[in-house]
């Protein structure tokens, strides 16, 4: 049985099983159009999406272009 | 033939009306005062998912370069982030650059601003900060390598206009790069004025977003700045407080 750890996905708390990667993590979170991740206040690379296995309290910011001025 | 076509970070614009993409009733509005407009550049927001169909918004914006900006943030940190990740998102080295003081005055906060400048640029960012009128600012953003300066008329959303158009004056003798005039403009006015002091260009948003028929405003401001910048290309004549007749005043009629 796996060990559950926390982490905050634009400013929400959310529950995942630990060994989980970013995208799992994205998978889970419906992902659409042209995304950007970072952790953590760091950019990751989609490239390295695949490597990164997510840590119990991470930070996480998923986010897109949206209309703006 | 000559060509006046606006060159910004190595491209060439299709026009010097850059234009907002927020604050319209919906996305077939903004998507036909883009058009109206013959917007040169649009910008966009980074925000959290979800927030709207960015699906949908994509498919609007492919046909425009797109600038995203650093809207909100208030620490350079926040703002190199958002610029990396909008790097990330779409695929442009472009930024709008703004650090903001605060979020109730909406005013760039100049130390900020240079910081994460600097940061953006040794990172190869095309940048373009939104700035205060201050024309030694503008120069020190110059030489960190920004791509253009981007004054603002007066504060965002106010369409209060050119508040000090002698700064702007003086920021176009200051700078060699691109000065677009950004935040404040209300009416095509203002936009043609800004043009007729020599800037390069002029970003607008709230003034056709919110104007009772955004795309009518969208095709008045974008002839404002056809015009500025033709009469700035022309030469104004200087002002003087002398009267001078155009028609000749002798060999009159005599009727005493």
């Amino acid at each position: 049985m796996k060990k559950k750890m926390r982490v905050i996905i634009n400013g929400e708390p959310h529950d995942y099983e630990e060994g989980c990667f970013l995208p799992q993590l994205l998978a889970s979170y419906e992902v659409k159009g042209s995304v950007a991740v970072a952790v953590n206040e760091r950019l990751v690379r989609r490239a390295q999406w695949q490597d990164y296995c997510v840590q119990d309290g991470d930070r996480i910011e998923i986010v897109r272009a949206v209309v703006g001025g | 033939m000559t060509t006046d076509e606006l060159q910004l970070g190595g491209k060439i614009l299709s026009s010097r009306l850059l234009m907002g993409s927020a604050g319209f009733a919906d996305m077939a509005t903004m998507q036909e005062a883009l058009r109206a407009g013959s917007a040169g550049m649009v910008t966009v927001a980074m925000r959290r998912l979800p927030h709207g169909d960015a699906n949908e918004q994509h498919k609007i914006w492919k046909d425009y370069v797109i600038l995203p900006n650093t809207a909100g943030c208030e620490t350079p940190q926040e703002a190199v982030l958002t610029a990396q990740l909008a790097r990330e998102a779409l695929g442009t080295d472009w930024i709008k650059l703004e650090v903001i003081g605060d979020k109730e005055s909406l005013l760039p906060d100049p130390e900020g601003l240079l910081t994460a400048a600097r940061q953006l640029v040794s990172e190869g960012f095309v940048v373009l900060p939104y700035c205060s009128d201050d024309p030694m600012l503008c120069r020190h953003l110059e030489s960190l390598g920004c791509a253009a300066v981007m004054p603002l008329a007066a504060p965002i959303g106010t369409g209060l206009g050119l508040r000090n158009p002698h700064n702007i004056r003086l920021i176009r003798s200051a700078v060699a790069c691109p000065v677009i005039v950004d935040a404040g403009i209300g009416a095509p006015s203002d936009a043609c004025l800004a043009m007729e002091l020599g800037c390069d260009g002029v970003l607008v948003n709230s003034a056709v977003a919110r104007a009772k028929d955004p795309i009518g405003m969208a095709r008045a401001m974008k002839n404002a700045v056809i015009a500025g910048r033709e009469a700035f290309l022309a030469g104004i004549m200087p002002s003087s407080t002398e009267t001078r007749s155009m028609s000749s005043l002798n060999d009159m009629i005599d009727c005493s």
